[in-house]
């Protein structure tokens, strides 16, 4: 069944960026609202490229984005305001607190003062950083950093949440407070997209799975499905993660373009 | 073979480093540009020397013995660079206990950490050495040529100095270290840094304001109550100018302190050294508790936001603010001037220039911190604000440490004299116009920890910044005489804003 406009979270059509060789080539890539879509694929596949062009920080070369139905070539400002982008390397201010980093992403995306403090105080709380709340980033470890930017990728309660390697040095009670609070925005009608090379938590979190290699993305749908299409004899994600990339690897030799 | 671990092994470490450094820094990463500089740097070379020996030439008879006014002037020009080259010796000696680069790995392993650390201090020898030398070899090898070889042995009595200086810096840094802590010695070293670095030259301006009305140095130097106030010939006192001038005796007790100053502080410090440094990695995991809304941080709009960061991050930032006092620091004696013209109601119009050159220099750095030194690009990249906007709340950010920089001094000014003033609120806004724009131009994403060497990554930008401000300060100058004569300075920089622009990557 064809998804109406208004239910695609992201909607890329034709979307295609070259650096010193394509790294994202003709990328069509639908994600639902309520959706928690993982983009796994080797390094150098195009994902965080695709990602950023999503996210405004990069121009593609052609193509289109729209997410939530905001044109966001033409509308750049509109689709920010409901997308949020967390790098694996956190993007936070070693001379800020956790508190003011807050603050001031929440005065970028125009947030309400009283709901900022809200905002900022669950999120804190969730995450288990009140504590630190008023402690500068400097002197917070690689885990509570990323716990920082992960809030501060929350505050403006987004729309669209792309996420590219979250988990990333956060322990295990961590990244399970983490992946509790992304299903819970999921739940709640918003859209994840998340990049990780941990396939177990893809398989665990994911509703889709898309699996890009050489700028394309070469297989999509659900674990039963990707399972389906890399063929029988393939029981974990890994294995069948392997067999796709494999034969997206050697049709991308032949010259055709994978499914 | 050398033994790993050993003094010479680490030396080595230190100089392979050092040498690749020294050609990022030169080449800004790219190999070509060392070969292609090379000539460049040879012309210079040979054009500095050129004009040093003209300069010295109708001075002074070399070949005599020095006078006690020769000696002054020796004595003054070591004492200026002593001081600079404490200030640099504390700045990297504090820099040798807090960045961790590969401290961690060196001493988390069973090398000795006490060689690190005196092969550290010689390099920071070596190092300051250099960059003294960079402006005072010239005048060291034209008092050769014009006086004789002996003259070349201020270069001995130069090196002496950085040695000392280095000693100086270590004793110091560890004494603090056990005063006042690891958390705070590193602020308050790079500021008594910057306050000893700038000090001396202030306190000459000072000096000169005060008995001949000028800023010029050599003035207080050459004047009859230096010479009237200065010890005898043979005071101990001029041992490091008459080392300088090629007695070899003097020279000899000079090099003998130093060694002994850099033995004693490598005794007294290496043992220390690991301890100190391992204090200072531990003051992350200690808590920093500001009280909560103390900063005042409440942004209602993006663009308060943005403005409110920079604001924020400036403040906290220790190096920046030893940086921003040594700027505050050198219009100290412009103030003082000012302030006589006060009374006497004479010499404001020499504030102007040196007030919009100042704003120039400032607003370059400012903007390289607000447009290329933002440690979360992605973050406001992805915000829902534009471009255009970003760009404007930053300019402003630029803006309001300029007005509060210079507003008082203009104010003052104005009250004096209100056409210099106009003169120089428009030299001001022009001149940190012009260098916002270069580094607009210019803008190469980067940390901010980088500021220090921000003009690696253009050296176009820097030429420009400072061409800009240089002629902006001389339209200035030449505008409280003639207005109309003002339109050749002010047309220059305009020529260099437009070839900036025409060159810069923003364009292209």
């Amino acid at each position: 069944m064809a998804e109406t406009p208004t239910r695609l979270a992201l909607d890329t059509s034709g979307l295609a960026k070259a650096f010193a060789r394509p790294a994202v080539d003709g990328l069509e890539l639908r994600v639902r609202a309520g959706e928690f879509y993982v983009l796994l694929g080797p390094n150098g596949a195009g994902k965080t490229t695709t990602l950023r062009m999503v996210c405004g920080l990069l121009k593609p070369d052609r193509g289109a984005i729209a997410v939530f139905g905001v044109d966001a070539l033409s509308d750049p400002v509109g689709a920010k305001r409901l997308t949020a982008w967390l790098s694996d390397e956190p993007m936070i201010y070693d001379r800020l607190t956790p508190r003011e980093y807050l603050r001031f992403v929440a005065g970028l995306w125009g947030v309400d003062r009283k709901a900022e403090e809200v905002a900022a105080g669950r999120l804190l709380g969730l995450l288990g950083l009140a504590g630190h709340a008023d402690q500068r980033c400097e002197g917070l470890s690689k885990g509570m950093r990323q716990k920082v930017a992960l809030a501060g990728a929350l505050i403006h309660d987004p729309r669209l949440i792309i996420l590219d390697e979250p988990f990333t040095g956060l322990d295990a009670a961590s990244a399970r407070l983490a992946k509790n609070l992304l299903r819970e925005r999921v739940d709640a009608g918003c859209a994840v997209i998340m990049t990780t090379h941990i396939l177990d938590v893809a398989e665990r979190m994911a509703d889709r799975v898309g699996v890009m290699a050489g700028g394309r993305l070469i297989a999509e749908g659900t674990l039963d499905e990707l399972r389906e299409q890399a063929g029988a004899g393939f029981a974990s994600l890994e294995d069948t993660f392997l067999a796709l990339v494999e034969s997206g690897a050697e049709d991308g030799a032949d010259g055709s373009v994978a499914a | 073979m050398m033994q790993p671990g050993s003094l010479v092994w680490f030396a080595r470490h230190e100089l392979r480093l050092a040498w690749r450094d020294w050609a990022w820094l030169i080449s800004g990463g790219r190999r070509r540009r060392l070969y292609w500089g090379a000539p460049g740097a040879i012309v210079i070379i040979l054009l500095v020397h050129a004009l040093a020996y003209l300069a010295l030439k109708p001075v002074a008879d070399f070949t005599a013995p020095p006078d006690q006014r020769t000696l002054i002037v020796i004595g003054g020009t070591l004492a200026l660079y002593g001081s600079i080259m404490l200030s640099q010796g504390m700045e990297n000696v504090t820099r040798a206990f807090y960045a961790r680069g590969d401290l961690d790995l060196i001493l988390s392993s069973p090398a000795a950490a006490t060689r690190l650390f005196a092969v550290r201090l010689g390099a920071t020898a070596a190092s300051i050495l250099g960059m003294s030398l960079v402006l005072t070899a010239p005048v060291i090898d034209a008092l050769a040529a014009l006086g004789g070889a002996r003259w070349l042995a201020a270069y001995a009595v130069m090196a002496a100095l950085a040695v000392a200086a280095v000693a100086v810096s270590a004793i110091a840094t560890t004494g603090l270290f056990a005063i006042i802590g690891a958390r705070r010695t590193r602020l308050v070293a790079q500021v008594v840094a910057a306050i000893v670095g700038a000090g001396f030259v202030i306190c000459m301006q000072f000096l000169a304001i005060l008995s001949v009305g000028s800023l010029s140095r050599l003035a207080v130097l050459r004047s009859e109550a230096a010479v009237s106030h200065a010890p005898a010939p043979g005071s101990l006192a001029w041992l490091p100018a008459d080392a300088a001038a090629g007695n070899w005796r003097a020279l000899a007790v000079v090099a003998s302190i130093a060694c002994l100053m850099l033995a004693g502080a490598i005794r007294f410090c290496a043992p220390r050294f690991a301890a100190l440094a391992q204090a200072t990695a531990a003051i992350p995991d200690r808590r920093r508790r500001a009280r909560r809304n103390r900063s005042g941080f409440r942004p209602q709009s993006p663009a308060q936001a943005l403005r409110g960061k920079e604001w924020l991050l400036l403040r906290r930032d220790p190096w920046l603010i030893s940086q921003s006092l040594m700027q505050l620091l050198y219009l100290l004696p412009p103030f003082v001037l000012l302030w006589q013209s006060f009374y006497g109601g004479h010499g404001t119009r020499l504030l102007v220039p040196v007030l919009i050159m100042a704003a120039g220099q400032l607003a370059g750095g400012l903007a390289w911190l607000a447009v290329s030194g933002e440690d979360a690009p992605d973050l406001v990249g992805s915000a829902p604000v534009t471009p255009a906007r970003v760009w404007r709340a930053k300019t402003e950010a630029v803006a309001g440490v300029l007005v509060l920089s210079f507003g008082p001094a203009v104010a003052a000014l104005a009250i004096i004299d209100p056409v210099p003033a106009l003169v120089a609120v428009i030299g001001i806004a022009v001149a940190a116009a012009s260098a916002t724009l270069i580094q607009f131009w210019f803008r190469a994403q980067a940390r901010r920890s980088l500021f220090r060497r921000r003009h690696v990554s253009s050296r176009i930008a820097t030429f420009a910044e400072a061409f800009a401000s240089i002629t902006w300060s001389g339209a200035g100058a030449v505008a409280l005489v003639d207005p109309r004569l003002a339109v050749l300075p002010g047309g220059a920089a305009l020529a260099v804003l437009a070839a900036a622009w025409a060159i810069s990557p923003a364009r292209q």
